[in-house]
């Protein structure tokens, strides 16, 4: 399996008053082209801080960061993110938000043409009627949708997605699960999501990566998913096989995900005991 | 009832101040300064100005919304100056460090310094200008004193941009100048018109100084030469005026400001 992105022992460090915190240590991880992945972990473990480093916005101490054969060098677009809040800008609607990249990315193509891609990726996303409304005049739920839009819209080749639908109501979600894998197959996407939604998980992804407890977090372990896609989500409800992969999740979270698999190994690296104390 | 409230709160309440004031006046006309003229001393000898606002009998014999309006004009190409040299300021102070660093000692010095010090200098400054060099001076005042507010909010507003719009602009790629115009200006407007707010009071302020200095037409001017002519009465028109004009100059500003709190 040749691997699309790669995250080798990457290590972030924050310096802080009371001296350095290693927030995640040693993370590991290989995803392949077109794969959906999943990070999860407990509040505070690091996941966006993983995430962030990946897209760019993060400095990374230590270790490296490959994609598409290539180190990592800051942001680019290449790769679309999509916030944990949706982070439009208040003083422009919502096409205006998604224009704002499209015209920087496409701007050989002529001014009709960018407009047809936004207006298509907000249909998309079912905002066609209130594609010329400011964000205060949309709801939480058609915010995130404008999010998602302005990360598709500039054809990324990865997509990084920070908890994505974090502050929505269930049944929202369930619908912008649809449009998600809806685009990630039409666009041969590689996502890496961050979730600590069990359920949300195991129905997107090909894989889900469990993270220990911070500090000093790394990958616990990782779960294969081995449903058929497209995914039906009542006929995966009736799985027994969804449950046992539900309850080998759930178990990790609530028993492993403190204990720290490459511990005796690294023993004797006092990093730890600084990060801790 | 509420009503009536209302009505006692926003008309009754400061009528008794205007009411309280006039008779604070007449009662130090009447004791302590008798040289201060009386409201109705006041009034009669102001009238000629005040009927006929716009009347021209001389540069320094004019209406007094008429040297109310020169002052304006120099106001507005002072205040325009500070503007455009205070808001690029602003920016370039918000966004870097080091720029910081270099000019706020400066700026924290040069901020406290009266109009009456600056124009002087200004006199010096543009000396060369020939028969231009009052103007060119007490623009110079107006401006280098209004400039501040204007420059602080700025460099304030630009440093508090939520980092969540600039990890936007970093991932949609924007260029320098989209990152500056569809994120940066917009997300500092509100600072800005706080810091253009100030910046037009003290411009107003100013006015005064650089007027009187100069002896250039206008209220400043005005209050200036009739202080010399010992025509005390038309001294309390003239900063009447300039209070109220003042005034309206900040609830306009404060209508544009509040426009784009809310935006
Ligand atoms: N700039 C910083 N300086 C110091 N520590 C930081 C900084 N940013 C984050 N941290 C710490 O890093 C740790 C991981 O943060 P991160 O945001 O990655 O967590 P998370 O797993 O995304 O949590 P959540 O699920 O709540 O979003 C936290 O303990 C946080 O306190
Ligand atoms: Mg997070």
């Amino acid at each position: 399996m040749s691997s699309y992105l790669e995250i080798s022992r990457v290590t972030k460090t924050y310096t802080t008053p009371k001296g350095p915190a290693v927030i995640v240590k040693d993370f590991d991880l290989k995803i392949a082209k077109g794969e959906f992945v999943s990070l999860i972990g407990h509040s505070g473990c690091g996941k966006s801080t993983v995430l962030s480093m990946v897209a760019g916005l993060n400095d990374i101490t230590d270790g490296g960061i490959v994609l598409a054969g290539k180190e990592l060098d800051g942001p680019g677009p290449d790769r679309g993110v999509v916030f944990q809040s949706p982070c439009l800008l208040p003083w422009l609607t919502a096409f205006e938000n998604v224009m704002l990249g499209v015209d920087q990315a496409f701007w050989t193509a002529d001014k009709s043409e960018r407009a047809a891609i936004v207006e298509y990726y907000l249909t998309v996303v079912g905002l066609g009627d209130s594609m010329h409304k400011r964000p205060h005049e949309l709801s939480q739920g058609m915010r995130q949708r404008v999010g998602i839009a302005r990360a598709f819209a500039l054809s990324p080749k990865m997509l990084l997605l920070d908890e994505p639908f974090g502050m929505l109501d269930s049944l929202t979600r369930v619908e912008l699960h649809g449009v998600l894998l809806e685009l990630w197959r039409r666009n041969q996407i590689t996502a890496l999501m961050v979730t600590h939604d069990v359920d949300e998980a195991i129905f997107l992804s090909d894989r889900v990566v469990c993270m220990t407890d911070g500090p000093a977090a790394e990958v616990g372990a990782i779960l294969h998913i081995p449903f058929e896609r497209p995914r039906d989500r009542k006929a995966l409800m009736e799985d027994p096989e969804y449950y046992r992969l539900r309850e080998q999740l759930i178990d990790f979270l609530e028993h492993r995900a403190h204990e720290r698999p490459s511990q005796a190994a690294r023993a004797h690296q006092p990093a730890l005991a600084t990060a801790t104390a | 009832m509420i009503f009536s409230k209302l009505k006692l709160d926003s008309l009754l309440l400061p009528l008794i101040g205007v009411v309280a004031f006039v008779a604070l006046w007449f009662g130090l006309s009447a004791t302590v300064s008798p040289d201060l003229p009386d409201p109705t001393a006041t009034w009669v000898s102001s009238k000629p100005v005040v009927v006929e606002p716009f009347a021209y009998r001389g540069e320094m014999d004019q209406g007094i919304l008429r040297f109310t309006w020169l002052s304006l004009v120099l106001v507005a190409k002072g205040y325009a100056i500070a503007l455009i040299v205070g808001t690029p300021l602003g920016f370039i102070l918000g966004l870097s460090k080091v720029a910081t660093k270099i000019c706020d000692p400066m700026i924290q010095v040069l901020r406290p310094v009266s109009p009456l010090a600056w124009l002087p200098l200004g006199m010096i400054l543009f000396m060369k200008t020939g028969k231009g060099v009052s103007e060119m001076a007490a623009l110079f005042t107006i401006a280098i004193c209004s400039m501040w507010p204007t420059v602080l909010n700025t460099a304030v507003g630009v440093r508090s941009i939520p980092q969540d719009y600039l990890n936007v602009a970093k991932v949609l790629k924007l260029s320098r100048t989209k990152t500056l115009f569809k994120v940066l200006v917009p997300a500092t407007l509100p600072y800005m018109f706080t810091g253009f707010r100030l910046s037009l009071g003290i411009a107003w302020l100013v006015i005064v100084a650089a007027e009187m200095l100069t002896g250039r037409p206008g209220v400043g001017g005005f209050l200036w030469q009739q202080y010399n002519s010992l025509v005390y009465e038309q001294i309390i028109l003239c900063i009447l005026t300039i209070g109220l004009v003042g005034f309206v100059l900040d609830r306009l500003m404060s209508l544009v400001e509040a426009r784009f709190k809310t935006a």
